[in-house]
């Protein structure tokens, strides 16, 4: 980044004009640094990020500008410990202009202290830490996804209007869980409902049973949880098996059964979810993104997929507004903020802690289908009083 | 704690105990006799899962999924024995430690090339799938009987394979003294690709059985492991009886204890497993 | 172990050392804009050299293979992290003897425990307290959980109101870590040629006749896994000053398996052997990762190799550089020589450098 503004004020200084210098940059490509998972528990989700952002610049022409792109990909192995090496790799070593990543919400945090140091432009399609876009507050740093807190929320309101007055909360012991379980009692207590019991597994254990024989012998309302990824496919099928589902009904974060429907083998029927995206909502929009992901992948996205094609969009939208010019960072980054999406997700613009405003909807699983029944919270903005620009 | 909750995580506890026993008792034998120590194992149980998951949709039927994946364990623990473990048995653990090391990072790589980083998941087999209501409202899934009593007979073949028959006699004199059996005149070549196979099987089958019951996920073996190394160091390395009762308490500790003490329940079984230390250096049953 | 070295060591060694300490001259005209991410490197290298080191003492010295040598460099790391104030920068003067006060009571507990075991048992005991203090830290609210925790500001080194060295200098930083590294190596050879070093050197050859001709030979270990552990926590505490992050996978069994594999890589037992071996590790890490997403394959079969054919690491290569014949004492290639497995199993193994 440094280098590139370096060059630019050498160029002016040199006396060359705005256009040749326009022209010079033209015809370098765009380097977009990806630093995703691509080994390891979630590789699933960095692939699907990969796909859905290159599909969105794919459909720009494969430009971002009106220049072409070079993608400098990177296994961030969802390892906390290598995350500033391979950070300052992609900004330091291969110099790109934008970091997409990460998944992992303790990679994101060993990659924004280098975003800190660099000012490299970050956009983080996944984790979901909500100091990112508060305590952190980062000019440089966008967000494309949600905060545990965003999708959570919503569901404290639904718990208690449909008449649950005790729950039973539980999730793993780490701190995404911690604050996904922190969202929904925040609200569902400010409704007037009880948390009778928290439970923390520890983390990433997937031996449910006693947990299971636990919440039975409490009995509650209703059960709200998060878990994601193996964790998440557990803990419903154990959940169905256990025979709860039809007494105490399940309801968790999105993320409990996402992009593993399939792997649910019918034990998710009925389940409860917010999110903010579900891959059956009823636009136009969704419906061009679903085909065109499916003919260019031969599967279905999920919401993975559309924080990646948010990204590209976003991409494009800000980099045609700059003309394809990253050498003036304010302006790119006023661009960038600027952006307003009209995403399969629905409406989506960025907050000034640049968190995405969003809808939240309610899902519930039927025939293997995450069905919207509602809108649980409509263009839903994280509070961010830590952050000011 | 009322005592149908109480008896409910007694069940609970000896279930997975049992089924940590089985991956186990691979680890075990193969340390015990062989003296080699082998971080695969659980990427073993690893591939067992997803050899089920794959021959279960090819093939149809989870059973027959089994019967074919078994004999594919088998090959593969011959074929790591034969062609790297082979030249490392009188060296020093640490090339043991790193060789296995450097193949948990291939079979992790290849796995996530044949199959892939998504979840799956097998659906519960005929005529396993019905459940038993155990209290009022908590149902118990009649398959985890089954694997209960899977892993129990199959406690009851290895002990007596080593109590009552000639392979035994070798097996518990090679945990013994490896020189003395050698000297002896018995192929330990061959008995020790024999004891790899079957202890890199025993510990597929595992994963092959509890596939219905647990999600299907990249680098699932990883975590097991380090709670199988627990298991076998509380139970005294080499000792089938160590690993048993060293599994048993251990699904007993883990089940317990996330629910009584749930602040340390992550580290209740490395205190379990210090204490033990503290008294018995070499473990339990060694 | 090895006292005596050939004369080549020495100069291969002292010429690296010229190369890798003079890089700041001659980096920026040779690699451009890329100097600044490459020192930055080579800074991360030596620091892992320092921690790789550090487990020689137990691995290549004793005969003692910890697979939980992670826990002393993240406690280094979670130490600096968690007594550094928020918003001022700590003095390494109290910091560094903090950190080794630290490490050096969590290693003799540790070893109180572990010591009396040998074999697999240390093996799995180092393990399984690694992963304890693993899930503590991770599940520890103080600690930031999983997410780990940033360090604001690197410590200062002062002297009164003046700044003695200026570590947000990347510069100074790296030439900190070296003179750490070439401090660490030189008391890590004082030590083995010491009498101490003997004794540990004939633990590591037959312990029982060391406890015949009367020594107190699990006093002399523990006093080594609490050096070793020392060293580690220093190294542990550079890698969180330089990039101002700890995380507790920094604690995993993950880490402790990678700077076994440093070692291998390098050398064990000749405590220069790790320093290449840590070099040799990231530059090949850095390689395959650029080169495919399915790098782990490559280091896994590269691991295995070393393992097979290299057994004593590069130091071994540049001790005693193999002929033809020397490189057919390899169990593996001489197999691939032949037609048929020999009958017996035992081929003669190659055991870990004895000769000098």
């Amino acid at each position: 980044m440094k280098k590139i503004v370096k060059q630019a004020a050498l160029a002016s200084l040199a006396g060359i004009t705005l256009v040749t210098s326009g022209m010079t940059v033209a015809a370098e490509p765009v380097k977009v640094g990806l630093m995703l998972p691509y080994s390891g528990t979630y590789t699933a989700l960095g692939e699907a990020i990969t796909n859905g952002l290159k599909l969105a610049i794919e459909q720009n022409g494969g430009q971002l500008g009106g220049r072409d792109v070079e993608y400098v990909q990177l296994d961030s192995e969802a390892n906390p410990s290598k995350a500033p090496q391979n950070m300052s790799r992609l900004v330091k070593g291969d110099n790109v202009d934008f970091v997409i990543g990460p998944v992992h919400s303790g990679v994101a945090m060993g990659m924004l202290r280098v975003a800190k140091q660099s000012g490299a432009i970050t956009i983080i399609p996944n984790a979901g830490l909500e100091a990112a876009t508060n305590q952190l507050c980062m000019p440089n740093v966008f967000r494309t996804s949600f905060s545990m807190w965003q999708n959570s929320f919503p569901m404290g309101k639904v718990a208690y209007d449909r008449g649950h007055r005790e729950v039973v909360t539980i999730t793993w012991d780490y701190a995404g869980g911690k604050e996904d379980v922190a969202g929904f009692k925040e609200a569902f207590e400010e409704e007037g409902g009880e948390i009778v019991e928290e439970i923390f597994v520890p983390f990433p254990d997937t031996e449910f049973q006693s947990y299971l024989a636990q919440i039975a012998s409490i009995a509650p309302d209703a059960v709200y949880t998060f878990f994601a990824g193996g964790g998440g496919v557990s803990f419903v099928r154990d959940y169905a098996a256990a025979g709860l589902k039809e007494s105490i009904p399940l309801m968790g974060s999105g993320f409990l059964t996402e992009g593993n429907i399939a792997a649910l083998d019918g034990a998710g029927e009925g389940v409860l979810t917010t999110m903010h995206y579900a891959e059956t909502l009823d636009s136009e929009e969704n419906q061009a993104f679903v085909s065109a992901y499916e003919d260019a992948y031969g599967v279905t996205p999920d919401t993975y997929s559309v924080q990646g094609y948010d990204t590209g969009a976003m991409l494009v939208q800000a980099l045609d507004k700059v003309e394809g010019n990253t050498e003036d960072q304010d302006a790119l980054i006023e661009a960038l903020a600027n952006v307003e999406l009209e995403s399969p997700r629905g409406l989506m613009s960025f907050s000034d802690s640049h968190h995405p405003i969003q809808n939240v909807y309610l899902r519930e699983i039927r025939d293997g289908k995450h069905e919207v029944v509602d809108i649980a919270s409509e263009q839903l903005e994280v509070p961010d009083d830590a952050c000011k620009m | 704690m009322d005592l149908a909750f109480f008896g409910v995580q007694l069940l609970n506890g000896l279930q997975y105990g049992l089924l940590l026993f089985l991956i186990a008792s691979g680890l075990t034998l193969i340390f015990g006799i062989m003296g080699i120590i082998n971080l695969a194992h659980g990427a073993m149980y690893m591939i067992g899962a997803y050899l089920v998951y794959d021959l279960t949709l090819r093939l149809g039927n989870f059973w027959l999924a089994i019967a074919v994946a078994i004999p594919i364990a088998v090959v593969l623990g011959l074929i790591i024995e034969r062609l790297f473990l082979d030249t490392l048995y009188k060296r020093d653990h640490l090339y043991q430690v790193l060789l296995t090391f450097g193949l948990i990072l291939v079979i992790n790589e290849a796995q996530r090339i044949i199959w892939g980083g998504d979840v799956h998941s097998v659906a519960v087999p005929a005529p396993f799938d019905a459940s038993l209501q155990l209290t009022d409202n908590l149902q118990y899934s009649v398959y985890r009987l089954f694997v209960m009593g899977v892993c129990l007979a199959l406690a009851g073949v290895i002990y007596w394979v080593i109590r009552h028959t000639r392979l035994g006699i070798i097996i518990r004199a090679g945990a013994v003294n490896r020189d003395m059996v050698e000297g002896l005149g018995i192929n330990v070549r061959t008995l020790f690709t024999l004891i790899f196979s079957v202890g890199v099987a025993l510990t597929a089958f595992a994963g092959m059985i509890a596939a219905p019951l647990t999600s299907i996920t990249p680098g699932m073996g990883d975590s097991i492991l380090i709670t199988c190394f627990v298991v076998v160091v509380i139970g005294g390395i080499g000792s089938i009886k160590g690993a048993f009762w060293g599994a048993i308490l251990i699904g007993m500790a883990e089940t317990f204890g996330s629910v009584l003490i749930p602040s340390i329940a992550s580290m209740v079984i490395y205190l379990i497993m210090a204490a033990v230390l503290l008294v018995k250096p070499r473990g339990l049953f060694a | 172990m090895l006292h005596r070295y050939p004369k080549r060591v020495a100069i291969i060694m002292l010429v690296l050392l010229a190369i890798v300490a003079t890089f700041p001259l001659w980096g920026p005209t040779l690699f451009g804009s890329q100097s600044d991410f490459i020192l930055e490197k080579l800074t991360l290298m030596v620091i892992l050299a320092l921690f790789a080191m550090s487990l020689d003492l137990l691995v290549g010295v004793i005969g003692l293979v910890s697979l939980g040598h992670a826990l002393f460099f993240g406690l280094g790391a979670y130490t600096l992290a968690l007594a550094s104030p928020e918003f001022d920068a700590a003095s390494l003067w109290w910091m560094l003897p903090l950190v080794m006060l630290v490490a050096a009571v969590a290693a003799l507990v540790v070893g109180l425990l572990v010591i009396r075991t040998k074999g697999i048992f240390f093996i799995m005991t180092t393990l399984a307290f690694g992963q304890m203090l693993y899930y503590l830290i991770s599940t520890a609210p103080f600690a930031g959980g999983t997410d780990g925790v940033f360090i604001m500001f690197r410590p200062s080194v002062t002297a009164g109101e003046s700044v003695l060295l200026d570590l947000d200098n990347p510069q100074t930083f790296f030439y900190l870590c070296l003179g750490m590294l070439v401090a660490g190596f030189l008391f890590l050879r004082w030590l083995t040629r010491s009498y101490f070093g003997q004794v540990l050197d004939g633990i590591h050859d037959n312990e029982h006749r060391m406890q015949a001709l009367g020594y107190a030979t699990g006093g002399y270990k523990l006093v080594a896994f609490v050096i070793s552990g020392v060293l580690a926590a220093v190294a542990g505490m550079l890698a969180a000053m330089q990039y101002g992050f700890a995380n507790p996978a920094q604690l995993g069994w993950h880490t402790s398996g990678e700077v076994l594999m440093m070692l291998i890589l390098g050398g064990m037992g000749t405590i220069f052997g790790p320093i290449l071996g840590a070099f040799a590790y990231e530059i090949l890490l850095y390689v395959y990762e650029h080169l495919t997403v399915h790098w782990p394959i490559l280091m896994g079969l590269t691991i295995i190799a070393a393992v097979l054919v290299l057994p004593r690491g590069i130091a071994g290569l540049i001790i005693a550089p193999p002929g033809k014949a020397e490189l057919m004492k390899s169990p593996w290639l001489r197999r691939l020589g032949r037609n048929r497995p020999p009958a017996d199993i035992p081929v003669k193994p190659a055991v870990p450098n004895k000769e000098g």
